[in-house]
């Protein structure tokens, strides 16, 4: 590039953008959901086209959990695991899933879920705050999936959560970001890593989420239940760097009426 | 005697231990947990730990999810 096409130096760096999350550092923004995908290879396939570095797992009984198969999967795309407590409804049992995970993964790293009920799937803030209260004291670090509230999100991050990742609307929904200008106010509100979790429908809404200043989208459904989830994960891939470098780039302010690109001066009288 | 595994009733011999009752249940211990009356079992501690009767005990496994 040449010297007049280069930018200044208070331009942010273009290769250095990493995300750094529990005290290490990713160069991708999306992590993945495993769950919902209609095969083992179709999940690898989409794993590797996404680009992720860390995708969730969940623990089950052994005779509802297949064989070994899930983990060689995983172990072959050489990405960070990250179990959930998934179905959890108290803060007892989240903790007790959470310390089983350690155990299985031999990780401290936990996605921490509470919801409220089945229909819904939504966050229980006060079963979830008091959760991760708990396990941030015995050393855990803690990202929990949450509403798009940014009291809730405060107090997460008060409680010493690593992240907090809000939803767009609820899980497996594809109903996309219902509340931007809530997940905008997260961003403000907390100086922890905002990831966007749930509600995902297409490419579009991942890119929202970057440009309103998330920090990197959890996407689960929307691309292992998508007709072709390898393309959909390349999909995300794209948006999620497009919408993060939109936002670095700052995007023009919105206008009531036009604004002429091409300038009137000189204009021909005709 | 009598305890309880995933849910299911099920007969163990008295002296069995949690490490006994994995191998009998699951091929690949790789990523298994194990919960004893809603506390987890260490894997470190599974030989170690005898079951009791009327225990409740969970064994898990690794699955897509999330």
């Amino acid at each position: 590039m040449s010297d007049s096409l280069s930018r200044g130096t208070d331009s942010p760096a273009r290769d250095d953008d990493t995300l750094t999350l529990g005290g290490e550092t990713f160069s991708s923004r999306l992590l993945l959901g495993t769950g919902g995908a209609p095969s083992l290879e179709a999940l690898e396939r989409a794993i590797v086209a996404s680009g992720t570095q860390m995708v969730t797992v969940a623990l089950r009984r052994v005779e509802a959990s297949g064989t070994g198969a899930l983990q060689s999967v995983l172990e072959r795309c050489q990405v960070k695991l990250l179990p959930n407590t998934a179905g959890c409804m108290t803060a007892r049992e989240a903790v007790t899933t959470a310390k089983l995970a350690r155990d299985a993964f031999e990780t401290d790293w936990i996605k921490l879920e509470v919801i409220g009920d089945d229909r819904t799937l939504l966050p229980d803030p006060v079963e979830l705050v008091e959760a991760a209260e708990r396990l941030v004291t015995d050393g855990f670090t803690v990202l929990p999936y949450t509403n798009d509230d940014p009291i809730t999100a405060r107090r997460l991050a008060d409680v010493g959560c690593a992240a907090v990742m809000p939803l767009g609307s609820p899980i497996g929904s594809g109903l996309g970001i219902r509340n931007p200008h809530n997940i905008a106010l997260i961003r403000e509100a907390v100086n922890v890593p905002v990831i966007l979790d749930a509600g995902i429908g297409t490419a579009s809404d991942a890119a929202l989420a970057m440009e309103l200043g998330c920090d990197a989208v959890l996407i689960a459904s929307a691309v292992t239940r998508a007709r072709d989830p390898e393309l959909m994960a390349t999909a995300m891939r794209d948006a999620v760097a497009a919408g993060r470098a939109a936002y670095r780039a700052g995007r023009i302010p919105r206008r009531w009426y036009a604004e002429a690109s091409t300038q009137f001066e000189g204009m021909p009288s005709l | 005697m009598k305890i309880t595994v995933n849910g299911s009733a099920t007969e163990v011999a008295a002296g069995t231990s949690v490490g006994d009752l994995v191998r009998q249940r699951v091929d690949d211990r790789r990523r298994v947990a194990v919960a004893r009356n809603g506390e987890v079992v260490p894997r470190a501690e599974w030989d170690s730990t005898l079951l009791e009767e009327s225990d409740a005990v969970e064994v898990l496994a690794p699955v897509a999810g999330g």
